[in-house]
C-alpha cells in the first residue's frame, strides 16, 4: 500500500517534502485509554490544495488535528507546521473546533466571537482598533453573517453558528486552515456558503486541511483526501487516494456500494 | 432643622431627621466605620470581577471549597504564632495561614477530579467537608489553650469588622487592587479560554497557566474577604454579582464591569447598613445587599429580566390565539 512505500522513500527526499509543505505528520500515535485512536500515521499536506480527512466514526480523525495542534498530547509523532516544529509556527494556523465544545449560553455577541481571533495580534494588553472592528466585519461578511454581528452566539442557529467560527477563523488570516467537520448538521445554504469561502482560501494559495463526512462531496470540494481508520489507509489526489479498494480497507463491508458508485464514476 | 442658623453644608454633626445609615454610606460614621464601608467596597468590587471569571468557566463552588479550606489554615497558623512568641491574632499571618490551606484545598479538588474518575461536584463536597470538619476540630483546640479564648478566630466564620486596624483595611483594599490589576491584564485569555478551550488552546494559550492565574485571584480575594465577610458567605460574594450582572448584558467585559459595580455596592451598602445599628453582622446583610440587588436584576433587566420576558410572552399569545398544536380547519393562519 502506499502507506509503505511512503515510510520506505530514502530520507532526502522525504526530508524535502516535510520542508516544503504547510503540515506534515510523521508517527503520530496518540491513545485515550490502552487502545490507540491514531496508530503511527504519517502525512503530508500540498500547498495551496484543499485536503478532506475522512473514515468512519471512532476513526481518529478529530483526534489527529487535536494532536496536530497540542490540544492532546500525543504518545509520540513529529508534527512540523511549515517545515518548523507546529509550536513555532501556531501563528500561522487557524483551526475550526466542532461546534460541540463552546459554552453557548457565554455572553458574546457574534462580533466578539470573530474578534477572538484577532487575539493573537493584538495580544495580551491591546486594544482593539477601528479597523479590527472593520475587519471583524469584513470577515462576517465574507460568509453572509454581517447582519447577525449583534446578535448573542447562542440565539443562532447551527449552521449560522458555524459561519460565525469560520469568519473567526478567517480573521486570523492564516496560511493553514483546519477544520473538524465544518458541514456537520448545516443545511445545504449553509454549507454552500462555507465550501464558496474555502475555495476563496484556496485560490489565495492558502492550505485548507477538513475533517469530512459525506463521501459524495469529497471529488467537488476537494483535491486530495487522507483516509484513514486509526492507521493511515490512503493519501494523495482524489484520483488515485479516494479509490473503491481504499473505501473499502477503510470502512469494511459497512459501506454500501451504491454510495460509491458515483464516486467511482467521477474518479 | 433649626431655623436657618448654621450654613447648608457647613456641619459635620448627625441630625435627629438623617438616618444613621446615610451618614454610614457617606463616610461620616467615625473612623472605624469608614474603614470597614471603604474596606468592603473595594472587596466588593474585587470579589464582583473575580467571580465573574469563575461564573463564566461554570466553577462556581470549587470558591466554595477554597473559601471552607482556609479555616484549617486560620487555626494552625494562630497555634504557629502561638508557639512562636508572636501575637496570635495577627491578621497578616492569619491569612498567610488560610492561603496555605485553602491553596492544598484547591489542590486536592483539581488532583481528585483530574487523576481519579471521581467527578469535580464530588470532589469539591469531599474537599470542602474534610477540611472545614478539620478546622473546626482545631478551633475546638485553641478553646482550651489559656491564650485561646479571646482569639476570636471563630468571628472568620461569618466576617466580624469589629475592632479592624487601619493595617487590615490596607492589606484588604492592597490585596483587592492587586486582583484587579491581574483581572485587567489576563481578561482576555481568561475570557477565550472559558467560552472555547480547543480555540484558546490553537491560538496559543496556555490553559493550565489561565486557569492557574484564575484560580489564584479566587483564592486571593477568598483570603482578603475572610475578615470582612467570613468564610462561609464569601462564595456568595464571588457568585451573585455576575449572575446579577448576566441580566444586564451579553457581552463579557459588560457583565465583568456591571459584576464589579453590583459587588461595590452590594460590599458598600451592607458595611453602611451593619454599621448603622449594633450587632448587625457585617458579612451576611453584604450578601443580603447583593441578594436585594440579583432579585433586582432578574425582575427588572430589560431583554433577559422575568417582567420583559412575561410580556412579551403575553404579548405573543395575544397574537397566536390559539393553543398550541390546534389547527383550525379553513381559517387564515394569523400573520406573523
Amino acid at each position: 500500500m502506499t502507506a509503505n512505500l511512503q515510510i520506505a522513500t530514502p530520507d532526502a527526499k522525504a526530508t524535502e517534502a516535510l520542508r516544503a509543505s504547510p503540515f506534515a505528520i510523521r508517527g503520530l500515535t496518540v491513545s485515550y485509554d490502552q487502545n490507540p485512536a491514531v496508530f503511527s500515521v504519517d502525512a503530508t499536506f500540498e500547498p495551496g490544495k484543499m485536503t478532506a480527512i475522512i473514515g468512519p466514526n471512532g476513526a481518529g480523525k478529530s483526534t489527529l488535528l487535536k494532536a496536530a495542534l497540542g490540544i492532546l498530547k500525543p504518545l509520540s509523532g513529529q508534527i512540523t507546521v511549515f517545515g518548523k516544529p507546529m509550536p513555532d509556527e501556531m501563528h500561522r494556523i487557524a483551526y475550526v473546533p466542532q461546534r460541540a465544545s463552546v459554552d453557548w449560553d457565554f455572553p458574546v455577541r457574534v462580533i466578539d466571537v470573530v474578534l477572538m481571533g484577532l487575539y493573537r495580534k493584538v495580544g495580551l494588553l491591546g486594544r482593539f482598533s477601528g479597523e479590527d472592528r472593520r475587519r471583524a466585519e469584513q470577515c462576517l461578511e465574507r460568509v453572509g453573517m454581517v447582519d447577525f454581528a449583534t446578535r448573542q452566539i447562542g440565539q443562532l442557529s447551527g449552521g449560522q453558528q458555524q459561519r460565525v467560527f469560520l469568519a473567526r477563523a478567517l480573521a486570523q488570516d492564516a496560511d493553514l486552515y483546519l477544520l473538524d467537520e465544518p458541514f456537520a448538521g448545516v443545511d445545504a445554504a449553509t454549507e454552500k456558503a462555507i465550501i464558496t469561502v474555502l475555495k476563496s482560501l484556496k485560490s489565495e494559495g492558502r492550505t485548507v486541511v477538513s475533517v469530512h463526512h459525506d463521501l459524495a462531496t469529497v471529488p467537488e470540494y476537494f483535491d486530495n483526501v487522507l483516509m484513514m481508520n486509526v492507521r493511515k489507509v490512503s493519501e494523495g489526489p482524489v484520483a488515485t487516494a479516494f479509490t473503491d479498494a481504499a473505501l473499502q480497507a477503510a470502512y469494511g463491508g459497512r459501506l454500501a456500494t451504491a454510495r460509491i458508485d458515483p464516486v467511482a464514476a467521477a474518479g | 432643622m433649626a431655623g436657618g442658623l448654621p450654613p447648608r453644608g457647613s456641619t459635620r454633626s448627625r441630625l435627629p431627621d438623617r438616618p444613621v445609615f446615610f451618614d454610614a454610606l457617606t463616610f461620616q460614621l467615625g473612623y472605624n466605620a469608614t474603614l470597614v464601608t471603604l474596606g468592603a467596597t473595594l472587596l466588593g468590587v474585587a470579589a464582583g470581577v473575580t467571580g465573574t471569571f469563575l461564573f463564566f468557566r461554570e466553577r462556581a463552588l470549587v470558591s466554595d471549597a477554597i473559601s471552607h479550606a482556609t479555616l484549617p489554615g486560620v487555626a494552625l497558623a494562630f497555634i504557629v504564632m502561638l508557639a512562636l512568641g508572636f501575637d496570635g491574632r495577627s491578621l497578616p499571618g492569619l491569612l498567610l495561614g488560610s492561603a496555605v490551606t485553602a491553596a492544598m484545598g484547591l489542590f486536592f479538588v483539581h488532583w481528585l477530579s483530574a487523576r481519579t474518575r471521581l467527578t469535580e461536584d464530588a470532589a469539591i463536597g469531599a474537599v470542602l467537608s474534610v477540611f472545614f470538619g478539620f478546622g473546626i476540630v482545631l478551633l475546638t483546640v485553641i478553646q482550651t489553650m489559656s491564650a485561646g479564648r479571646q482569639a476570636g478566630l471563630e468571628s472568620f466564620l461569618l466576617g466580624s469588622t469589629a475592632g479592624m486596624l487601619y493595617a487590615d483595611a490596607v492589606l484588604i483594599a492592597g490585596g483587592g487592587a492587586a486582583a484587579l490589576l491581574l483581572v485587567l491584564i489576563f481578561r482576555r485569555p481568561m475570557t477565550i479560554t472559558s467560552f472555547d478551550r480547543e480555540f484558546a488552546r490553537a491560538s496559543g494559550i496556555d490553559l493550565d497557566r489561565t486557569d492557574l492565574i484564575m484560580m489564584g485571584l479566587v483564592m486571593a480575594v477568598t483570603v482578603i474577604g475572610l475578615k470582612i465577610v467570613g468564610l462561609i458567605l464569601i462564595v456568595a460574594l464571588l457568585i451573585i454579582p455576575p449572575v446579577a450582572a448576566r441580566f444586564w448584558s451579553d457581552r463579557a467585559d459588560h457583565v465583568v464591569l456591571i459584576a464589579g459595580v453590583v459587588g461595590g455596592i452590594s460590599g458598600w451598602a451592607g458595611a453602611a447598613m451593619s454599621a448603622s445599628a449594633p450587632n448587625l453582622p457585617t458579612g451576611p446583610i453584604i450578601v443580603l445587599a447583593a441578594f436585594a440587588l440579583f432579585a433586582a436584576s432578574m425582575l427588572l433587566a430589560p431583554g433577559r429580566g422575568l417582567i420583559v420576558a412575561g410580556l412579551n410572552y403575553r404579548k405573543f399569545q395575544k397574537r397566536h390565539p390559539y393553543p398550541t398544536g390546534t389547527c383550525v380547519i379553513g381559517a387564515r393562519p394569523p400573520d406573523l
